[in-house]
């Protein structure tokens, strides 16, 4: 194969087949954003160092900045864009929105799949375990207090309780 | 007069909306009133943003779209002899190189500092500075095109800080400025602080130095520029100040400004970073000329350091006399600060070093003198508290040793003296609302405080600080007449509402702020309102989002805007439903006679009928800030519509071993005035804590000195901010003391909170361990310094030990508002000096 030429892979993107072909030395980050199309997943330093281009691979979080799009082939990779259940936000997503976990929204993408991989993992994580799952991600809006209680609160909605926001991480104390 | 006798203003002097606006609106409205403004709203943008399809600069591409790199000069301080970019032209690929000569005319942000060139002309002031330009069919080959210009650089001696610049008057680096290397120097007087001295009872002096930061947005800056024949040119930029930008482009590459449009894209966090106009963005739009292409740049990280704008290094030296029971009879403040390569916003930013140390107790006698240096680093500029977070932190902890010294809790000494509200300031500062006694009594039983101040073991502290902001600047950047923030308003027969301004999200919330408070104001839900923003060719102009100004201000207009829809509509819907017109009401997307709610009309159906009667229903609103009261040079910094005040209580734990401080609490009060948003306030507030957090314990520009002036860490993984792991516990108090010239009574919360973090949790390491750190950021070593120091029974401390002789200009004497003066320079307004610069002509 020419260095110029393209590669060409198939694997599973937010549950569905995609085949695309690009440049070889391409990470996913690029693949996705500029083959696919596909800019919900962001980028801060293109390095490994701030986790804004946070993807699920095969379910665990990756930084796609440094992740061959050659070494997803028949993998599973899910973005921001598969997060939402048909019309309607994922309870994460619902739960970020509804907080202000997302001030300027350009991290959001990242800490939603982050803690997608947690959920999954532990249904029940306490603030400890939330910290840990997302030491890897960097925030400079939000002080990530919003974004533990959206994680909460998403944990316990998907738990099948019907959980609302705690009235003073709205509107603090008074 | 000297005690200190203050002058209290009246209530109605701030701030007007355009002319022949309805003026008979409650300036403050009581809470139960509201049905929409200050409950906790989901932002209108939020649903975008969880999706992922909020489109940032970056994610923009048009078709034959070329991309852009610079090539940036490897030394600090250097002439450039020659360039040679025709290699590079032959590299297959490459479509165009720009050089300084291409764009030989300067710009800046502020008309006193023009000193920047989109690439350097003559002269590479810092590591990082933009020479030239190339446009290629991919990143890739742009990038291999930078090799090939050849670029021959003198290299001059370098300028490494401010203390250097004050020894090394030459080379100079720019040939304007006050002094040698010394940009600007500012020396105010305002009462014979001397006198002051001499009736105190202790008279302390402190020196500190707050380390340069920088803002760190996750976003790196992007732009796209596009070129039409027809000559026009249009540009998308995560920027924070579309308006300026506009202006720039205009200038630089002499284009009518009616053929130039900007779209601010939202900004993935800006925190004053992208407040300037940018080398990248003249040099993307210059591209797109020339080629006939769309042209993009993405800042790489690293390039996002070398913009940088950040908070100054600054060196700080302040002495104050009080009386027994903490009373201050008079301040003398000295400031110094790095300013790196260019002007940007410094002129600014060196004046408020000095303008708001007298807003939260009151100083009857005041001087200021402060400097700023070139040097050869990285422009700096705003961020988030714009030259007031430093001397907060050098007043909040001088203010700790002297209520030690005066034997009294340092709480009860920051309840005593406040500044009136409704008051003048020695500097002529006009306070309105002011809740900064409720802030401290909030953190105060929060935190427990009694109980635990030199109370706790040893290794264990707290420490508390006080602090106020702007809640937008009372002048323009340049000097107009004309409105800082302007909203259009359009009602559709289908009974949607369209609001149009230039004010930019840069995640802030200010889409939902006008969504929010027109819905308000005409009964809708904030959902049924439509935002357009911060596009040139489609909104009003709002001046940009800085200085905390854009919820008063586009507030204010939007007010106004929805206000004057509200009494068309009910003009023409009040004979439908055979009621006055002032009994008309707008509630739920009804509109009804207050009389009898149960007839009514729905909203849609009263547009119909003003629009069959009068045509269009569109308005507008604009708001203009009152003129200062200061009428002397320099008096145009400072000045706002309303101030927010903050006190906050730091838990930190020190450990004496390896000197490491860690924060498990903070508890923090923020008089807002009023909230539009709760949700969005406490984000703002929390978020300004992180931020506070980071600057008082890890976050810094280091460079090597010696070493060429280079960045030392221009990565996101060396330079330290706080993760998840370093984030402290916030709890957080919101207080509200409606301000007469706020929307609905509204001041700032995006910038005050972060400024008492740095000074508490000094303070509260001095209680931990009894040493002092006089600088941040407070590292391990620094601490650890200063227990050696303890032990071996030298000054406990970490921090600067002089301040240099500067060559002060000979100061402007302003009377105090109590000794008779009228706001002029000269003894008792006797206008020695007149009244100059942005507020000559704007006496009341």
């Amino acid at each position: 194969m020419r260095p110029d030429s393209k590669a060409k892979i198939a694997f599973e993107l937010n549950g569905e087949p995609v085949e695309v072909a690009f440049a070889p030395h391409k990470t996913l980050l690029e693949v996705l954003r500029e083959d696919l199309a596909l800019t919900g997943t962001k980028h801060g330093c293109e390095l490994g160092e701030c986790g804004t281009c946070t993807v699920l691979l095969d379910g665990a979080p990756v930084l796609s900045c440094l992740v061959l799009g050659l070494a997803c082939e028949r993998r599973r990779v899910k973005t921001v864009e598969g997060l939402a259940q048909g019309s309607r936000l994922h309870p994460l997503q619902e739960a970020f929105a509804a907080l202000g976990a997302a001030q300027c929204g350009y991290c959001t993408p990242a800490f939603l799949l982050t803690a997608d991989a947690l959920l999954a993992d532990n249904p029940s994580p306490n603030r400890d375990d939330i910290k840990q799952a997302l030491s890897g991600n960097l925030c400079r809006c939000t002080g990530y207090i919003k974004i533990y209680e959206a994680v909460e609160l998403a944990a316990a909605r998907l738990r099948g309780e019907k959980a609302e926001p705690a009235r003073e991480s709205l509107y603090g104390r008074r | 007069m000297a005690d200190g006798k203050r002058r209290k203003v009246g209530r109605s002097e701030g701030g007007s909306t355009t002319p022949g606006g309805p003026s008979n609106r409650p300036l403050v409205q009581p809470s139960h009133d509201f049905r929409v403004v200050g409950k906790a709203l989901r932002k209108v943008d939020a649903t975008a943003k969880v999706l992922g399809v909020t489109k940032f600069a970056d994610d923009l591409s048009l078709p034959r779209m070329l991309y852009c790199k610079l090539l940036r000069s490897p030394h600090p301080h250097a002439r450039i002899v020659r360039i040679d970019a025709a290699r590079a032209l032959t590299l297959p690929g490459v479509k165009a190189v720009l050089t300084g000569k291409d764009l030989p005319i300067p710009f800046g942000i502020l008309p006193v500092s023009q000193d920047e060139h989109a690439l350097a002309l003559d002269k590479a002031r810092f590591v990082g500075d933009p020479v030239a330009g190339v446009a290629a069919v991919s990143e890739e080959v742009a990038t291999a095109a930078l090799d090939l210009i050849a670029v021959e650089y003198e290299p001059l001696r370098p300028i490494r800080d401010h203390l250097d610049a004050v020894e090394h008057p030459e080379p100079r680096i720019h040939d304007y400025g006050d002094h040698g290397n010394l940009h600007k120097l500012i020396n105010l007087e305002f009462g014979d602080v001397e006198a002051g001295f001499a009736e105190a009872e202790l008279v302390r002096e402190d020196l500190l130095f707050f380390e340069g930061n920088t803002h760190l947005p996750m976003e790196q800056h992007a732009a796209v520029a596009e070129w039409s024949p027809d000559g026009k040119l249009t540009l998308w930029s995560s920027t924070q100040t579309p308006h300026y930008v506009h202006r720039a482009l205009a200038k630089v590459l002499e284009l009518p400004p009616a053929r130039v449009r900007v779209i601010a894209t939202t900004n993935g966090g800006a925190f004053g970073g992208k407040s300037d106009p940018f080398s990248h963005e003249i040099v993307v739009a210059k591209l797109a000329m020339l080629t006939g292409r769309p042209v993009k740049i993405t800042l790489t990280r690293e390039e996002v350091f070398y913009c940088h704008r950040g908070r100054h290094p600054t060196l700080m030296w302040v002495k104050t006399g009080v009386k027994k029971d903490g009373a201050i009879t008079a301040m003398h403040f000295k400031s110094l600060l790095d300013g790196g390569g260019y002007g940007s916003y410094g002129v600014a930013s060196t004046y408020y070093t000095g303008a708001l140390q007298t807003v939260t107790h009151h100083v009857p006698r005041y001087k200021f003198q402060g400097a700023r240096a070139f040097t050869n680093k990285p422009p700096c500029g705003p961020k988030r508290g714009h030259g007031t977070p430093q001397p907060r932190f050098a007043l909040e902890v001088h203010f700790d040793k002297i209520a030690e010294q005066l034997g009294i809790d340092p709480a009860d000494f920051r309840l005593k003296h406040l500044v009136p509200p409704h008051s003048l300031t020695a500097n002529w500062l006009r306070i309105g609302s002011m809740g900064l006694a409720e802030c401290i009594r909030k953190v105060v039983a929060g935190s427990g405080w009694k109980e635990r101040y030199r109370k706790l073991p040893y290794g264990q502290g707290v420490g508390l600080a006080c602090s106020s902001y702007i809640t937008g600047a009372g002048l323009p950047i340049y000097w107009n007449a004309m409105p800082h923030s302007g909203v259009q308003l359009k009602c559709d027969r289908g009974g949607g509402v369209t609001v149009f301004c230039g004010s930019t999200e840069i995640g802030q919330g200010s889409d939902s702020v006008l969504a929010i408070i027109v819905a308000e104001v005409l009964g809708l839900d904030p959902f049924d309102i439509a935002v357009v923003a911060a596009d040139t060719d489609l909104t009003p102009v709002d001046l940009g989002s800085y200085s905390s100004r854009v919820t008063l201000m586009t507030g204010n207009a939007a007010i106004q805007a929805a206000e004057r829809a509200r009494d068309l509509i009910a003009r023409h819907a009040a004979p439908k439903l055979e009621a006055p017109v002032e009994r008309i009401t707008f509630v739920g997307g009804r509109v009804f006679d207050a009389a009898s709610p149960e007839r009514g009309i729905s909203f849609a159906e009263a547009v119909q009928l003003a629009e069959a009667a009068a045509g269009t229903v569109g308005t507008v609103g604009s708001y203009t800030p009152a003129a200062g009261a200061g009428k002397y040079r320099g008096a145009g910094v400072g000045p706002s519509p309303a101030y927010s005040y903050s006190a906050c209580v730091a838990l930190v734990d020190v450990d004496p071993a390896t000197g490491i401080v860690r924060v498990p609490k903070i508890w923090i009060a923020h008089d807002v005035g009023r909230s539009i948003n709760a949700a969005a306030v406490m984000g703002q507030i929390e978020g300004s804590i992180y931020m506070g957090l980071g600057e008082a314990l890890m976050e810094e520009m280091a460079y090597r000195g010696n070493r060429n002036v280079v960045h030392k860490i221009p990565s996101l993984l060396e330079y330290k901010s706080p993760t998840t792991l370093e984030m402290c516990d916030v709890i957080t108090y919101v207080v509200e003391d409606p301000d007469p010239n706020g929307p609905f009574g509204a001041k700032e919360c995006g910038q005050g909170p972060l400024l008492p973090v740095p000074p508490a949790v000094a303070n509260a390491v001095y209680d931990a361990v009894g040493v002092r750190i006089d600088e941040v950021p407070i590292t391990p070593e620094k601490v650890f310094k200063a227990l050696r120091r303890k032990e071996k029974g030298e000054e406990p401390r970490f921090g600067p030990l002089g301040f240099p002789d500067l060559p002060w200009p000979e100061p402007t004497r302003v009377a105090p508002p109590w000794e008779g003066g009228d706001g002029r320079a000269g003894e008792g307004g006797r206008g020695r000096e007149k009244a100059v610069g942005v507020t000559a002509g704007r006496r009341r």
